[in-house]
């Protein structure tokens, strides 16, 4: 796979930008998992990820190609999710209907440490409990969680991908296990 | 939970794939006598299944096509390396037109010296070319640059470039009267008379065929 990549962006180096669609369509699915899971939006995911691909073309010069081209998209996209969430903070709206679900309101949110009602846990497919419950956590502890979970990718990649040391990937790793396991515990 | 934190560093390293020998046997040992560990760590591995098992979504359909559609302008200097790769005749009369014409306006700014064609009984008096009164004059005169004031025959054309003429009554011209003053005429008159030369060429080739 990497040399595939590695050909179809020595084509894209040369100008040729048909190539570069040859790329995105190898890394679509998982760009847009990863913004979807990072920010539990659909249209924000494609947003973010098609950005994400937009500038790994414009910076296409100064990847390095000894490098593996998916840790330098997941770089990006990961970077952009973040981004996007920090900015999306204030734009919180505590009578705004939680994106998946009919009739939530942010105001159902603050009570989340709280156990939720049964019917409306019934009431929600147990995979948007979990997107949920993954979007609710602190976004570098989600990061982790994503790329590695979902993701699958090894601490080693995680750590090159988010330019931290192995070591701080772990502490991250273990602080945001315990703490989907609260939050998880009860279904 | 009165147990000490280690175990729950061992759960988390155990995860990670990262546990030395003895101690995920130190942690399994515990497990079995603390059901509050247990619990902990079954609730760990829940979460991870949960995270998990969310199902692989896929990018929506026209994902790649707006991307594409987004990408900023391929360079310019690719673009046109790219035209000329695929149209390569195309780009050579192009280049034959450009070359060509800068050597036409070269020739003609170099060009802005007096200088007529050299035929006998012609009469040349500050910058003007005179043919005489009774004179009778065989082939063309071309004027560079100069008058030409024609009182006698040319049994020929006379052409006058960047100049004027005069033709006087008792003047007489057999041939044609050209006066060529502005840069297209010239590149023109410079067209005609290549064509005219290599048509002439070909007409003497004939005739020495035959």
């Amino acid at each position: 796979m990497e040399t595939i990549v590695n050909a179809r962006i020595k084509q894209v180096l040369k100008g040729d930008q048909n190539a570069y669609g040859e790329i995105v369509e190898l890394y679509k699915d998982k760009i847009f998992q990863l913004c979807y899971r990072m920010l539990g939006n659909r249209h924000e995911a494609e947003d973010v990820a098609q950005e994400a691909f937009i500038r790994a073309y414009i910076n296409i010069h100064g990847f390095n190609q000894s490098k593996k081209f998916s840790s330098w998209i997941y770089r990006i996209a990961t970077n952009l999710c973040i981004d996007r969430i920090r900015k999306k903070k204030p734009d919180y709206f505590l009578d705004a209907e939680v994106p998946g679900t009919e009739g939530l309101t942010m105001y159902s949110q603050i009570a989340s440490d709280t156990d939720m009602p049964e019917d409306q846990l019934a009431r929600m497919e147990l995979q948007e409990v979990v997107q949920k419950e993954i979007s609710n956590l602190p976004e570098k502890y989600r990061a982790v969680i994503v790329l590695k979970y979902i993701e699958e990718l090894s601490l080693n990649e995680i750590s090159e991908i988010l330019d931290l040391p192995l070591g701080t990937v772990k502490t991250r790793m273990h602080r945001g296990r315990e703490n989907l396991r609260k939050r998880l515990k009860n279904l | 939970m009165s147990c000490p934190e280690k175990y729950i560093a061992y759960m988390h390293e155990f995860l990670d794939e990262d546990i030395s020998k003895e101690n995920e046997q130190e942690l399994r040992d515990h497990l079995r006598t603390c059901p509050s560990c247990e619990q902990h760590f079954k609730e760990l591995k829940k979460a991870i299944a949960f995270v998990q098992s969310t199902a692989h979504i896929k990018a929506p359909d026209n994902f790649t096509m707006g991307i594409m559609a987004n990408l900023p302008k391929e360079d310019k200097k690719i673009e046109v390396s790219r035209w000329l790769k695929h149209h390569p005749l195309l780009a050579a009369a192009s280049l034959f037109i450009v070359l060509m014409a800068g050597s036409l306006f070269t020739s003609w700014n170099q060009d802005d010296q007096f200088s007529f064609s050299k035929q006998p009984n012609l009469v040349v008096e500050n910058n003007t070319v005179i043919v005489p009164e009774g004179e009778v004059v065989t082939g063309d005169i071309v004027v560079r640059n100069g008058k030409v004031q024609i009182e006698g025959e040319v049994q020929g054309d006379v052409t006058v470039i960047n100049g004027e003429k005069y033709l006087a009554s008792a003047g007489h011209v057999t041939g044609e009267i050209r006066e060529v003053d502005a840069l297209f005429e010239w590149i023109w008159y410079h067209i005609k008379t290549t064509a005219q030369e290599t048509l002439n060429l070909e007409d003497e080739q004939e005739q020495s065929l035959q």
